[in-house]
C-alpha cells in the first residue's frame, strides 16, 4: 500500500524533499535564515509565479505549451496600471484584466485547435501581441496609487507577532487547492490527462477534445492574468520590461515539480514547489551576499538538469519492469 | 500549376515578403534606392541583407533541428557566450589564449560546438524532451556568459585586432556586407550536405517516424546529435557577427530572444514544427521576412518598440493562411466542388 503510493508520488517526493534539504541547508549554513518569516517570505515573492505557473501546469499536461504567460503578466500590470491612473473602479479593473486574459487563452486555443497552428508558435504570437500592447500604452513605468490596491498590496495577515502573510498568498494557496481538485476529481481535469496522453485516442474516446484543449488555454490565460494582478500588488507599478522570460521560470518550475512534457503526467502541488525552491535557492545566493543574482540562473539549470535526467531514469526503469511482466506480444502491441 | 505553387514551401513566405517590399515601395521613402558611399553599397535593402545575417544563421541550423521533430531555444544563450568568449580574448582579457584573431574565433565557435554536443547528449542519448534539454542550456547559458566577462560588458574598442574583427560582421568585400558572404557560404556548404547526400532524406525520415527510421537502420542519435551540434555552430558563428557589429559583448541583451525570431522564421517558411519535411532556402526567406518587417518600422518612422506587436499581427496572419483548415474555412465557401475533393483525398489518405 505505502509502497504504491510511493511509487505513484515518487518524483513530486523527491521535489519536497529536495525543497526541505535546500531550506535544511540554508538554515544551518546562514544566520537568522530559519526565521520563520523567511519561509513565509517564499510564499509572499513568488506568489505570483506559483499562480501563473498553476496555468501552465494545466497546459504542459494536455501536451500543448504556453510562452505567452510572461507578456500576459506585464500587460495585465501595465493596463490595470493606465486604467487606474484614470481613475476606473479597482474592482472593474481586475475584472477586465481577468476576462481578457482567458478571452486570449481562448482565442490561441481556438487557433491551436481548429486552425492546426502549433502551440509553441500560436503562443509565440500571443506573446508579442502583448508585449506590443504594452509598449502602446506607454514606454515608460506607470505607478498605481489607487488605495484599494495599495490597501491589498500592504494588507498582512498576522499568523503570530512578527509573521505575516499576504493577501496574494491566499490567492495563490487557493488557486493551488483549487487547481489540484478540479485536476483530481472533476471530469474536465482527468480528461486534461486523458488528452495529454494521447490526443487521439481521447478523441476516439469520445471525449470532447476541442473544448479541453481550448479549455486548458483559457485557463492558462486566466492564471496569467490573475498572476498579472498579484504582481500588480507586489509591485505596484506596471512596465512594459517585467516579467521577460517568466514563462520559462514557470516551465522550469512544472518540469521540476514533475511534470513532463510531453504531456499526460503532472501535479499542480508539485509545479508549487519547483516555484519555492527556486526561491529558496533565490534566497539562499541573497543570503551568502557576496554572489550575483545571476548564479540563481545557473544553480536552477542545474536543478533542473539533475531532474530531468532522473525522471529519466525512472521511467525507462520502469518501462523495464513492464517489459519483464508482459508477455512480448502484448508489448510490442501497446507501444 | 496554380494548385502546385500554393501548396509549395516557398509560397507564403515568398507572398509575405512581396507583400511587405510592395508596402514599402509605396509608403516608404526611398526605400529601394541604393548609393555607393566609401566604395560599397549603401540603402535600405543592404541593410536588412546585412541585418538578417546572423538571423539566418540560426535559422538554417533551427531548420534543421526541427526537421528532426526538435527544437533548440538555448540558441540565444549560446549567441552570447560566443560573443563573450571571442570579445574576451580579443581584448585579452583571457590570459591563456593570448589575444589572436583565429584564436579567438576558433574558441568561439568550439564553445558553440560544445554547447551542441551537449544538446544532443541530453536529447539523442538521454532522452529528455527538446524543449526541457535546451531549456537547461537556455537557462544556465547567459549565466555562464556573465562568468566569462565576470559580469562586465566587454568593449574591444582599444584592442589590438579589434579592426580585423570588426570587419566580420560589419565590413564590406566588394561594396557587399561581409556578413551575407559568410551567411551564403554557409548556407552552400549546408545545401550541398543536405542535398546531395542522403543527410537531408535521413532527416526528413527520423522527423517523420523515429521509431521506424530506427528499424530501417538509420543511426537516430548520431543524426539528432549532429543536428544540434550545426545548430549551436551557427549559434556561435552569429555570436561573432553581433559583438562584432558592436564592437563588444553584452552578455545580458546580445541575442535576448533570438531564438524566438529563428523559430519564427522556420514556421513562416511553412516548415512543420513536428518535424518531417524541411526546406533550409525557405527558412532564409522568413528570417529575411521578419528582418525586412523590423527595417520597415525603423524606416517609418515609428516606435521601434511597436514591432513587437506588428510581428504578432503577422505571425497570426502567416500561420493561418498556411493552415489547410483555415483556407477551407475561408475559402471553401466560394468551390465547393474543391472542399468535397479535399474531405476525400483526406478520407483516402487516413485509409491508407
Amino acid at each position: 500500500m505505502i509502497n504504491s503510493v510511493l511509487k505513484k508520488n515518487f518524483s513530486i517526493i523527491i521535489t519536497i524533499c529536495l525543497f526541505l534539504a535546500l531550506f535544511i541547508i540554508g538554515s544551518f549554513t546562514y544566520k537568522g535564515f530559519s526565521n520563520a518569516q523567511v519561509f513565509l517570505n517564499l510564499f509572499v515573492d513568488n506568489a505570483y509565479l506559483i499562480v501563473v505557473a498553476v496555468g501552465m501546469t494545466f497546459v504542459l499536461i494536455s501536451g500543448g505549451i504556453d510562452i505567452s504567460v510572461g507578456s500576459v503578466v506585464a500587460f495585465v500590470c501595465m493596463f490595470s496600471a493606465d486604467l487606474l491612473q484614470k481613475g476606473w473602479n479597482p474592482l472593474m479593473v481586475m475584472v477586465l484584466s481577468l476576462v481578457i486574459g482567458t478571452f486570449g487563452g481562448y482565442i490561441m486555443g481556438y487557433m491551436i485547435h481548429y486552425y492546426g497552428v502549433q502551440p509553441f508558435i500560436a503562443t509565440l504570437a500571443g506573446q508579442f501581441l502583448y508585449r506590443g500592447i504594452c509598449y502602446v500604452i506607454s514606454t515608460e513605468s506607470i505607478s498605481i496609487t489607487d488605495p484599494t490596491y495599495s490597501f491589498i498590496a500592504n494588507y498582512q495577515i498576522k499568523l503570530a507577532p512578527k509573521m505575516y502573510l499576504s493577501l496574494s498568498v491566499v490567492i495563490a494557496i487557493l488557486m493551488v487547492i483549487i487547481a489540484t481538485i478540479v485536476l483530481k476529481y472533476t471530469k474536465f481535469g482527468r480528461n486534461i490527462y486523458a488528452v495529454g496522453g494521447n490526443e487521439k485516442s481521447a478523441g476516439l474516446m469520445g471525449l470532447p477534445v476541442a473544448r479541453i484543449k481550448i479549455g486548458v488555454y483559457a485557463l492558462s490565460g486566466f492564471c496569467a492574468a490573475l498572476g498579472g494582478i498579484v504582481f500588480s500588488f507586489y509591485t505596484l507599478s506596471g512596465y512594459g520590461l517585467q516579467n521577460i522570460g517568466l514563462e520559462m521560470d514557470a516551465i522550469a518550475s512544472a518540469v521540476i515539480g514533475g511534470t513532463l512534457l510531453t504531456g499526460g503526467v503532472g501535479t499542480v502541488i508539485g509545479s508549487m514547489f519547483g516555484v519555492l525552491i527556486q526561491g529558496v535557492i533565490q534566497t539562499i545566493i541573497i543570503f551568502q551576499g557576496n554572489l550575483s543574482s545571476w548564479w540563481t540562473k545557473v544553480a536552477v539549470a542545474a536543478l533542473l538538469c539533475l531532474f530531468v535526467v532522473l525522471q529519466r531514469v525512472i521511467e525507462t526503469r520502469g518501462q523495464q519492469v513492464k517489459h519483464v511482466k508482459v508477455p512480448r506480444k502484448e508489448a510490442t502491441i501497446s507501444k | 500549376m496554380m494548385n502546385k505553387l500554393v501548396k509549395s514551401r516557398l509560397f507564403w513566405p515568398l507572398i509575405a515578403l512581396i507583400v511587405l517590399l510592395l508596402f514599402n515601395a509605396i509608403f516608404t521613402k526611398n526605400f529601394f534606392s541604393i548609393q555607393i558611399v566609401d566604395g560599397h553599397l549603401y540603402g535600405n535593402i543592404i541593410d536588412i541583407l546585412k541585418n538578417v545575417a546572423p538571423l539566418a544563421l540560426l535559422a538554417i541550423g533551427m531548420t534543421m533541428v526541427i526537421a528532426t521533430g526538435g527544437i533548440d531555444i538555448s540558441v540565444g544563450s549560446v549567441v552570447a557566450i560566443s560573443g563573450a568568449l571571442a570579445c574576451s580574448i580579443i581584448d585579452d582579457r583571457m590570459k591563456i589564449f593570448g589575444n589572436g584573431l583565429i584564436t579567438a574565433l576558433v574558441i568561439a565557435l568550439i564553445s558553440g560546438i560544445i554547447c551542441g554536443i551537449w544538446n544532443g547528449i541530453l536529447v539523442a542519448k538521454v532522452k529528455i524532451q527538446p524543449v526541457v534539454a535546451t531549456l537547461i542550456l537556455m537557462t544556465a547559458g547567459r549565466g555562464i556568459a556573465q562568468l566569462i566577462t565576470k559580469g562586465k560588458i566587454v568593449t574591444i574598442n582599444s584592442a589590438a585586432m579589434v579592426n580585423e574583427y570588426y570587419f566580420i560582421g560589419a565590413g564590406y568585400l566588394l561594396g557587399i556586407p561581409f556578413a551575407v558572404f559568410i551567411v551564403l557560404i554557409a548556407l552552400i556548404i549546408v545545401l550541398i550536405f543536405v542535398k546531395r547526400t542522403a543527410f537531408g532524406l535521413f532527416l526528413e525520415s527520423l522527423g517523420t517516424n523515429n521509431r521506424s527510421s530506427h528499424l530501417a537502420g538509420i543511426k537516430v542519435d548520431k543524426l539528432i546529435l549532429i543536428t544540434y551540434v550545426v545548430s549551436g555552430f551557427m549559434a556561435a558563428l552569429a555570436g561573432i557577427l553581433i559583438s562584432s557589429n558592436i564592437k563588444g559583448a553584452d552578455c545580458n541583451n546580445a541575442g535576448l530572444f533570438i531564438e524566438l525570431d529563428a523559430i519564427l522564421a522556420v514556421a513562416i517558411g511553412g516548415n512543420s514544427l513536428n518535424g518531417g519535411r524541411f526546406s533550409i532556402t525557405s527558412s532564409i526567406v522568413g528570417a529575411l521576412v521578419i528582418q525586412c518587417l523590423t527595417t520597415t518600422v525603423y524606416a517609418l518612422g515609428v516606435q521601434p518598440q511597436i514591432i513587437s506587436l506588428v510581428k504578432a499581427i503577422v505571425i497570426i496572419a502567416i500561420c493561418l493562411f498556411q493552415s489547410n483548415q483555415f483556407r477551407e474555412a475561408v475559402f471553401g465557401c466560394f468551390n465547393h466542388s474543391k472542399k468535397s475533393k479535399n474531405l476525400l483525398s483526406k478520407k483516402g489518405a487516413q485509409i491508407s
